[in-house]
């Protein structure tokens, strides 16, 4: 069974909330690992699916929250358009609720912007079953507090994803892949010098011995990127899909590591910590496999204003909250979940 | 002016001794800092929607956070209401100030406290001028994008209260898109900070929250921008129309071939007539409507994009096609539409100014159905319109003088608002709710959905204490409706370009 499930989610939603019973929200399971544990009645919104609207020339996808990514990577590319922000799809799944709820882009994010970024509207369930719809399918809009944009990144602790309308972009022409033997340190300089000769660099990764950039646009802007950069044209297969589903050999853990996600200011050097790494976004965002103690890790990020999330292994996931946000955090929570069902526990003990 | 009262009496129910609140505040700010004296307080009455006007009953005009901290303290411990404004350019009264409260003007927090040419940032405060942060960061080649029309005056601070747009946000966003992190202080006067210069990690979006949610959630102290380097090349394109809904599938066409322009504009023909006689910047009179479009970035990019687009108007019959030759000739075609407010205002004794925003496929239903308003009104409309993203600026022009034109006016300005909504759209794009709209609030959300607003308003501020009556109506008013009279074209800022 598949399409609109609004009735049944609805109903499930309420009874729970009756019952005050833990909700456990899932889509296809793919980032689980992702998180903490949540014990709870399973909410699966695997067989809410489907395109509500699509128009390219309105660049507005709406699409119901358990429509596989692939799916709709499938239809926007008929119509030669794609979602900027690239969500990874670890093990080949993942729903487009299970993105926006995660909040996580992949290696277009150097160049289009966050989940956060093309998030145009939302219908969900709050905590008390009511179907809400907030933002709308138009680009520009400030009727109301932008709700749709908060649920992005919040992994379904404030509400349960029905549909989103998310703003879709062009797909370019062409595609290239350079390749350059450049040390990590000279890349946020260099990258600097491209982006503000407006070159259309829309990845980078640094495996520290060489860099590889993905160009996109029209062969004529190609040609003069690839003029002015240099380096060596490669052959890129499926590498950059490899890079954002976590499927380079890169991210296979040894025993003992953890797999960390450290985001940066724009040039901060990584901190200084043992273990394999992975740049991308021009230093922006370092993938670590360590086995540093997680306080390490935490506190030496910290220390660069920078996050550290521990993306696999054994842990509390996120870095912990200062009190004031905590405050305003449990509080949104109460707001829109009074009582407490939606993925109690994913985020942080008390959320 | 309004005859009618702007507070719903829900929103003015405040009981602390006001007495006790000027003597508190008396004793944490210089004697210069609070005006209590009813003429200094009437320079505060209204902002850029200068139709509605309300003394407040303090004004304080704090210099340091931790002066603005003890206000908070203050107003939160006696339970008096609190309104920031910044320039006070609002359009839809967002910084009007509240009968009971204190109106908290943040124009003497005007300091760029760092331009950053390498991280590509700059951190000001929230009484910065948009216009400012840019010129500031020029020496290094670089700009803050999001480009207000009355840049030279809002503040930043403003910018991000109201999500401000631009001509250009449909490449490079709105506010949101280009501010990285806030500093704020909550009711209770704890300063927080919300956002990163590290790329958004995850967690619920509050810095997303606060943009656009009309200073009803915190007090912002500063703000980090992010700075984008000047484009190479730009290049604009003025393209003429038969009819205006050949002008719209023109747009539809070059979006659907893959080409996102820095911008895109249209005026339809009574607005560029209006333009035209202002400031003469060349408008074929005869165009139903014109397109101006501009592509930027790359040379080869623009030049390849420049061709498809070029070839895309012809095949939409435009009449004529222009390319800006240099940048003076670039500039004078911009200058009629950043005119085009107040060359309406010379042709019609007052207008009033919408900012629906409607999916694109329903422009041609959307201006026939405001036609057919127009006449059954008998009010004329000129449309200036964001076409790229939609967002329409009809102007209703009228006689204030002549008697229930204004009434007239403000229901068929209501009924626009609820045609927009009706085809998918919203009642405003980048203005704000403000207290103007508060009305409309109504159509676009079910009661559902406005008590859940309340809900995450109740997260910051418990006692609705930060610019109350504004934004989100309390159900009890959902039934009356607001308007934007400008009398003689005469805006508070008469200098400033508006769209």
């Amino acid at each position: 069974m598949s399409g609109d499930q609004t009735a049944a989610l609805t109903e499930q939603v309420r009874q729970a909330a009756a019952n005050k019973q833990p909700l456990a929200i899932s889509g296809q399971g793919s980032k689980a690992f992702l998180g903490r544990q949540v014990s709870g009645e399973p909410l699966s919104l695997a067989a809410h699916t489907g395109i509500v609207n699509y128009e390219p020339t309105e660049l507005v996808l709406t699409v119901r929250a358990g429509t596989p990514l692939a799916e709709i990577e499938r239809i926007l590319t008929e119509a030669r358009q794609l979602l900027p922000f690239e969500p990874p799809r670890f093990d080949g799944a993942g729903t487009i609720g299970g993105a926006v709820a995660a909040g996580l882009a992949g290696p277009r994010r150097f160049a289009a912007g966050a989940v956060r970024d093309f998030m145009l509207g939302t219908r969900l369930l709050n905590g008390q079953g009511e179907v809400l719809r907030f933002g709308g399918e138009v680009m520009k809009n400030v009727a109301g507090y932008d709700v749709s944009r908060l649920l992005t990144g919040s992994f379904g602790t404030l509400g349960v994803l029905l549909d989103v309308s998310l703003k879709v972009l062009p797909a370019p022409e062409e595609e290239r892949t350079l390749q350059l033997a450049l040390a990590a340190d000279d890349v946020a300089a260099l990258l600097d010098r491209w982006t503000a000769a407006a070159l259309p660099v829309t990845a980078a990764v640094h495996d520290g011995d060489s860099l590889r950039l993905r160009l996109s646009g029209s062969s004529r802007a190609l040609d003069a990127a690839t003029a002015m950069i240099g380096g060596q044209q490669v052959e890129a297969g499926s590498f950059w899909q490899d890079l954002r589903d976590h499927a380079l050999p890169f991210f296979r853990l040894e025993a003992g590591e953890r797999l960390w996600r450290i985001g940066l200011p724009p040039h901060t050097p990584p901190p200084n910590l043992p273990g394999r790494w992975l740049s991308e976004w021009g230093g922006r965002l370092h993938w670590l496999c360590s086995s540093a103690p997680i306080a390490e890790v935490r506190t030496a990020t910290a220390a660069l204003q920078g996050q550290a999330v521990l993306f696999r292994g054994d842990g509390d996931p996120f870095p912990p909250l200062d009190p004031v946000s905590r405050q305003l955090q449990r509080r949104l929570k109460a707001a829109l979940d009074p009582n407490g069902i939606f993925n109690p526990g994913r985020m942080y003990p008390e959320l | 002016m309004r005859a009618t009262a702007l507070y719903h009496p829900d929103d003015t129910q405040y009981a602390f001794d006001p007495a006790e609140l000027a003597r508190r505040l008396q004793a944490v700010l210089p004697a210069e800092s609070l005006i209590v004296d009813e003429a200094g307080r009437r320079a505060y009455e209204c902002d850029g929607l200068s139709a509605y006007r309300q003394i407040p009953l303090l004004v304080a005009l704090p210099e340091t956070v931790a002066q603005v901290q003890a206000v908070l303290r203050i107003c939160s411990e006696l339970g008096a209401p609190v309104v920031a404004r910044g320039s006070g350019t609002s359009l839809s009264g967002g910084s009007l100030p509240h009968p009971q409260g204190v109106l908290l003007a943040l124009g003497k927090f005007n300091r760029i406290l760092e331009i950053d040419p390498k991280r590509r940032i700059a951190r000001v405060q929230p009484g910065v001028r948009n216009l400012a942060i840019s010129q500031a960061a020029a020496p290094y080649g670089l700009y803050y994008a999001p480009d207000p029309s009355s840049q030279i005056a809002c503040s930043i601070g403003g910018n991000v209260a109201e999500n401000a747009g631009g001509v250009h946000c449909l490449k490079y966003g709105l506010t949101v898109h280009n501010v990285l992190q806030v500093t704020m202080l909550t009711i209770e006067g704890e300063l927080v900070t919300i956002g990163s210069l590290a790329p958004e990690q995850t967690g619920p979006d509050l810095l997303g929250l606060l943009h656009g949610s009309e200073g009803m959630l915190g007090v912002i102290v500063e703000i980090v921008v992010k700075l984008l380097p000047l484009p190479p090349v730009t290049k604009t394109l003025l393209a003429a129309f038969p009819t205006v809904q050949q002008a719209g599938d023109a747009v539809a066409a070059v979006i659907a071939a893959g080409v996102i322009p820095a911008g895109m504009e249209m005026m339809d023909n009574p607005a560029l007539q209006a333009a035209e006689d202002f400031v003469q910047a060349g408008y074929p009179r005869d165009a139903a409507a014109i397109l101006l479009v501009e592509l930027d970035g790359q040379a080869e990019e623009v030049d390849a994009q420049l061709e498809r687009v070029h070839a895309l108007l012809q095949e939409h019959q435009a009449s004529e096609i222009r390319l800006a030759r240099d940048d003076a000739e670039r500039a004078r075609f911009w200058l009629g539409r950043k005119a085009a407010f107040p060359a309406v205002g010379r042709i019609s004794p007052d207008y009033y100014c919408m900012d629906g925003t409607i999916p694109r496929k329903h422009l041609a239903y959307v201006l026939q159905r405001m036609n057919e308003m127009s006449r059954e009104y008998g009010l004329p409309v000129v449309n200036v319109f964001h076409a790229g993203d939609g967002n329409l600026h009809p102007l209703i022009l009228y006689d204030v003088s002549k008697p229930g034109e204004l009434e007239r006016t403000e229901e068929f300005g209501g009924k626009i608002l609820e045609l927009c909504v009706e085809v998918g759209g919203t009642i405003t794009g980048e203005h704000g709710v403000g207290m103007e709209k508060i009305n409309q609030m109504c159509v676009q959300f079910s009661p559902a959905e406005i008590t859940q607003f309340h809900a995450i308003k109740r997260a910051f501020d418990p006692r609705a204490l930060l610019n109350p009556g504004k934004h989100i109506p309390t159900l009890n008013r959902c039934a009356e409706f607001g308007a934007m009279p400008v009398h003689g074209g005469q805006l508070p800022h008469p200098n400033l370009e508006r769209f």
